[in-house]
């Protein structure tokens, strides 16, 4: 078997993923048995409902989707085994972690141990299928740990309970124990991809402004952290405003706005040595809302001139800029498609904000959004199909998204101020802020997926806005 | 001007005939000038001795008597009448006080996006900037910044607030080399 040696971005944690040796074959998802097949099936169409054209879309009409219609996946993790005396407690950590993660997702269910009839025995052991069915478990993840120094490795393996075989191979991961919450997240990345059919999403990082003080003398400052609010680490301090940071397609820079300058400019912030540089635009009194492009060599973003709000694009290695709209209407926060050939962005040239297409290289655009109410902060998910926005109709404000000709508009949240939607790197979930009315009005972080289900608030240290998310780490 | 500001200017002017220190206090009111500035005044021109709203050269006169902030509707950029009259006396003391320079701050109300109401808030602050360069002020005086919905003045969430917080509030500053 290939041993694949990956070196980490971000944490820069050595980690080695390693199948597991003893004769397991891979097993395919279509090959499960039925009972589990049905609830892949509904999982499958449930997550796919909103993808482009294809034969789901035919066989599900979104208006009849009600809430409720799936039901999670109930599934087991007996602790993960100590193999080596004083890891222990790693294993409960990483275990709990692991459950977490999947529980989060509102598409699994987690038995409580309580509920178990048996223990597994030694890992790689024969598994007594039985006893699991007995309680309904349909997956089940069996594990080790072993501590050695710093450094940890975990092994597991994952069964389908009703036919009683293994989930594709059991897999091994080296790391350092500074990484360990990395590792229980690569876990629960391969048991989600191996069940669902999708790309998992839970070992990547999210880019946020963290919030603390009152409405009227608030304090921001650029954190970073793992997508569960896990490990916050701050990027700049709050003497200056920051606004709206965005990872590159790679996660290896963050562009933001800064006042530092006492005006609104972007900052390029490279993420491993957290230094940081004013990017060069185009002429203009304030530049913000900038994104990357695909591949990370792009900024596109708005520029205001005498009072008035259009898009420029820079590209970063010949500094070159070129105006991508040009009207007296506000033009702001663009976003690229993923194959890089179309911006989404805002205008209210119309009279109010509402979306908007264009060619990555400007030229006349083509109007989406046509409901009640105002539209704003487009941004293309990582899949191309749907885009996600903010909606404010009526005195309320809206998380939702729309296929990307303004088709099946679906809203996802509702409440006094929901703005700033970022995509999880598998597309199906979004990260947005949402703050609270009031004199004392606070801002948090909240998820949801994108049938607006698992509405879940991400717990941060202080107030959280403007997150982005980044890409699942390698 | 006003002819009460007038008025007021010549008294001043009158009172301190003997000032040396005449850029900066011929257009003083001898009766707000307490000892310490005029301690100041001794020693050079010293912004801190401007003080007092009832001194017509003073920021607070500025700031309190002139006005320094004008209000819009909502989502809008539009100047009230209350705002150009507001405007045009801003015009009148840079006029007088042409060291000073003027940056005009946009803001907007909570109720948008952060990048609309940073948009937005340009467009209030160089609706203002335009005015008063119509009105004669050079355009190398005054520059524009947005803060959008991040500096609000009042932090309920109603009208009441606001119609506080949508505004262009002309910030003053003494010029380098005036």
């Amino acid at each position: 078997m290939k041993r694949d040696v990956q070196k980490m971005n971000g944490n820069d944690l050595p980690l080695k993923i390693l199948p597991v040796d003893n004769g397991a074959k891979p097993v395919r998802m279509r090959a499960m048995m039925t009972k589990f097949m049905t609830f892949l099936t509904t999982l499958v169409l449930a997550l796919t409902l909103v993808a482009p054209a294809s034969a789901q879309e035919e066989m599900i009409d979104l208006g009849t989707i009600r809430i409720g219609v799936i039901e999670a996946l109930p599934f087991a993790i007996p602790t993960l085994q100590a193999e080596v005396a004083g890891s222990e407690q790693m294993a409960s950590d990483i275990s709990r972690v692991i459950a977490e993660d999947l529980n989060g997702t509102g598409l699994f269910r987690q038995i409580p141990s309580s509920a178990f009839i048996s223990t597994p025995g030694a890992f790689g052991t024969p598994v007594a299928f039985a006893d699991w069915r007995a309680i309904n478990a349909q997956a089940l993840v069996t594990g080790a740990v072993a501590v050695n120094g710093s450094q940890i490795t975990v092994k597991f393996r994952l069964y389908d309970v009703f036919s009683g075989s293994e989930m594709g191979e059991g897999l091994q991961f080296v790391g350092t124990t500074d990484g360990w919450r990395r590792m229980a997240h690569k876990v629960a990345d391969v048991v989600y991809s191996r069940i669902t059919g999708e790309a998992g999403y839970f070992d990547s990082r999210v880019v946020f402004v963290a919030e603390t003080g009152p409405k009227d003398d608030r304090a921001k400052r650029l954190a970073i952290m793992d997508y569960d609010g896990s490990n916050v680490q701050y990027l700049t301090d709050s003497a200056a405003i920051v606004l709206a940071p965005r990872f590159s397609p790679n996660g290896d820079r963050i562009l933001y706005t800064s006042y530092e300058s006492g005006f609104p400019r972007i900052n390029v912030l490279n993420v491993a040595s957290v230094t940081r540089q004013q990017l060069t635009t185009s002429e203009g009194d304030m530049a913000f809302s900038p994104r990357f492009s695909l591949d990370g060599r792009q900024v596109i973003y708005s520029l205001i001139q005498g009072g008035n709000t259009d898009i420029f694009r820079t590209d970063l290695a010949t500094g070159q800029h070129q105006r991508l709209t040009n009207t007296p209407a506000i033009e702001t926060a663009p976003s690229f498609s993923p194959d890089g050939s179309q911006i989404v962005f805002e205008s209210d040239r119309s009279g109010t904000q509402q979306l908007y297409i264009m060619s990555a290289n400007g030229g006349e655009p083509q109007r989406i959004s046509f409901g009640n109410g105002r539209y704003g902060t487009p941004v293309w998910s990582p899949r191309g199909d749907l885009i996600a926005f903010t909606k404010q109709e009526a005195g309320r404000f809206h998380i939702g998204v729309m296929r990307t000709d303004g088709t099946e508009e679906r809203l996802l949240t509702s409440s006094f101020l929901d703005e700033g939607p970022t995509w999880a790197p598998n597309g199906r979930v979004i990260m947005f802020a949402r703050e609270t009315q009031g004199a004392d009005g606070t801002t948090a972080l909240y998820s949801v997926d994108i049938t607006g289900r698992n509405l879940r608030r991400v717990t941060t240290p202080q107030g959280g806005s403007d997150p982005s998310w980044g890409p699942l780490q390698q | 001007m006003t002819h009460l500001t007038k008025a007021i200017l010549l008294v001043g002017t009158l009172a301190l005939g003997a000032c040396t220190n005449a850029d900066r206090f011929d257009n003083t009111d001898a009766a707000d000038l307490n000892s310490q500035n005029l301690a100041a005044a001794n020693t050079g021109i010293d912004q801190t001795a401007l003080t007092g709203a009832n001194n017509p050269a003073s920021p607070q006169y500025f700031s309190q008597t002139i006005g320094d902030r004008v209000l819009f509707e909502v989502d809008t950029s539009t100047l009230t009448a209350q705002g150009r009259a507001t405007l045009d006396g801003q015009a009148g003391w840079l006029a007088t006080n042409s060291d000073y320079l003027a940056v005009i701050e946009g803001h907007a109300d909570e109720q948008g996006t952060r990048e609309y109401n940073l948009a937005l808030g340009a467009r209030r602050a160089n609706a203002v900037r335009e005015y008063l360069i119509s009105k004669g002020l050079a355009s190398s005086r005054v520059r524009t910044v947005s803060y959008g919905k991040e500096r609000p003045l009042a932090v309920c969430s109603d009208e009441s607030c606001y119609a506080q917080n949508r505004r262009a509030v002309t910030i003053i500053s003494i010029g380098q080399g005036s």
